[in-house]
């Protein structure tokens, strides 16, 4: 995967976040990038928007629903959210969209900050097998992989993708 | 293997400072750090220990710890019992494996422990069953780990480095569970150097192996100081006249102002409180703008926080009879 080609994704990706919030009519939303390749991908979309207000970042580790299973996540960090939540129009953004699991953590999250007007959620890569019922809003590029393979996001720059195989 | 690991290395119990490397006390900070955003929530918790029962279980008065311990596991969504022990069953007869037995077979994941005995928190540990965690919240005058890594945290907020920092503990080094677990936890993460400062009476016999420099005398201690402890003078320990009186202690160890004057001029002052106003400090130091005290106590709920999430025991998926009946815990562990 060329460096170029996910530059591409992201100014698609702005395009279209751009139009949708016209369509919608938002005037001022606050953008929220996931920890870590979802910050990375907020930073480039943030920038490129030039979005007002400075962007928000969501660690997720304690919302997990394998907390149970696995623990704790030893390399945790803060969640800093600039930003009163309330009311607000919410672009929550992720690198890859897979089970769902971290968006339902990411959404309960938010809402134990406040109670937004709306949340739309910008992802680069969507790739399939979803295990909960979550759509995003705006996809750089849908791919269809299999269980047994993995998307490894590097960055912050330049942003990169590569499929791996891992065993099943 | 340590009592205080699981086979990969994690926390299991917390129950002191030594045996736990420099790596793992970072890991607390660095998990702490982020439970300090928490408050700043609407909802001031978060889901980690929704559905895990956690004892408080207190053989020895306690107001600060033993309420943000409560809140620390609050705010992890954890459900907390406290039991004051005075006013329970080792008063009527019952042996201290007993209360533990009971409790356990109400399904308690986590005992948080203080006891005026030294090692009762390892003690403990090494009998209860091994779904359960120990926190140690005190034990006699050996240790006080939460106590310590909150104070380091607090020093870490202020002062970034470990490695070219001076700090000096002021005060009853002898009867100090805290001042144990602040000397392990300084020289694990490499402060540059660590400085008691203390009446002869109050120093411990094997002090040469705690790697502190002595200072008998508070002015020439507090010189070049970043970090200033002062501990609280217990009373409540000293058996004999280990001190002339109160008066005499404040003249030449309690800290003023003026005697403020030879640490360095960005030192912070720290004290685990309760403040004896007037015996460890005056209240001109205590309130002024050198004093982190209170900064401290909020930091304990992130620390706990910390410490508690990643001390509880993980199920492992597989359904397992824990000793609770056939009915208890037969599905724990797939509930994610």
């Amino acid at each position: 995967m060329s460096t170029n080609e996910v530059d591409q994704l992201v100014n698609i990706m702005a395009k279209n976040l751009s139009a949708l919030i016209d369509n919608k009519k938002i005037s001022n939303p606050l953008m929220i990038g996931i920890h870590t390749g979802g910050v990375w991908l907020a930073e480039q979309l943030h920038k490129k928007l030039e979005l007002k207000d400075a962007l928000g970042t969501l660690d997720i580790s304690f919302y997990r629903d394998d907390f149970t299973r696995i623990g704790m996540n030893p390399q945790v960090k803060p969640s800093k959210l600039p930003h009163n939540v309330d009311d607000r129009d919410i672009i929550l953004v992720d690198d890859v969209l897979y089970t769902g699991r971290t968006i339902r953590a990411a959404l309960n999250e938010i809402f134990d900050y406040g109670r937004p007007a709306k949340v739309i959620l910008a992802v680069l890569l969507d790739r399939g097998c979803r295990e909960l019922p979550m759509t995003a809003n705006i996809v750089g590029k849908q791919l269809s992989l299999k269980t047994t393979e993995q998307v490894k996001l590097s960055g912050p720059d330049p942003l990169n993708y590569e499929i791996q195989n891992i065993s099943p | 293997m340590s009592l205080q690991l699981d086979e990969k290395g994690k926390l299991r119990h917390f129950l002191s400072i030594d045996g736990l490397s420099r790596e793992l006390l970072i890991d607390i900070l660095d998990t702490a750090e982020s439970f300090a955003t928490v408050p700043e929530q609407s909802v001031k918790k978060v889901p980690l220990l929704r559905g895990k029962t956690i004892v408080n279980l207190f053989f020895e008065a306690s107001t600060r710890t033993r309420t943000t311990f409560e809140l620390a596991a609050k705010r992890l969504s954890a459900d907390v019992l406290n039991i004051n022990i005075g006013a329970s069953s080792t008063v009527k007869g019952e042996t201290l494996l007993d209360t533990l037995r009971n409790l356990q077979a109400m399904h308690a994941d986590m005992f948080v422990v203080r006891h005026q005995e030294s090692g009762s928190a390892h003690f403990i540990a090494r009998h209860v069953k091994p779904y359960v965690s120990i926190i140690n919240a005190g034990d006699g005058r050996h240790a006080h780990p939460t106590q310590a890594m909150l104070d380091m945290f607090t020093i870490r907020r202020h002062k970034k480095e470990f490695g070219k920092l001076c700090v000096a503990i002021i005060g009853d080094i002898l009867h100090s569970r805290v001042a144990r677990s602040q000397i392990n936890a300084l020289n694990m993460l490499g402060t540059g150097e660590v400085r008691v400062i203390t009446p002869k009476t109050l120093l411990p016999n094997g002090h040469h192996s705690l790697g502190v420099q002595v200072h008998h005398d508070l002015k020439t201690g507090l010189k070049g100081t970043d970090v200033i402890i002062m501990l609280r003078l217990q009373n409540e320990r000293m058996s004999g006249a280990m001190l002339p009186s109160e008066a005499e202690y404040f003249r030449l160890y309690g800290l003023t102002e003026e005697k403020l004057c030879g640490a360095k001029s960005d030192a912070i002052v720290m004290h685990p409180g309760p403040i004896n106003r007037g015996v460890e400090m005056d209240s001109q130091v205590a309130d002024g703008p050198r004093s982190v005290i209170l900064q401290q106590v909020s930091h304990g709920i992130a620390i706990r926080m910390a410490v508690m999430s990643m001390a509880m025991h993980q199920g492992t998926g597989e359904a397992k009879d824990w000793g609770g009946g056939p009915l208890s815990r037969g599905k724990r562990g797939s509930e994610a």
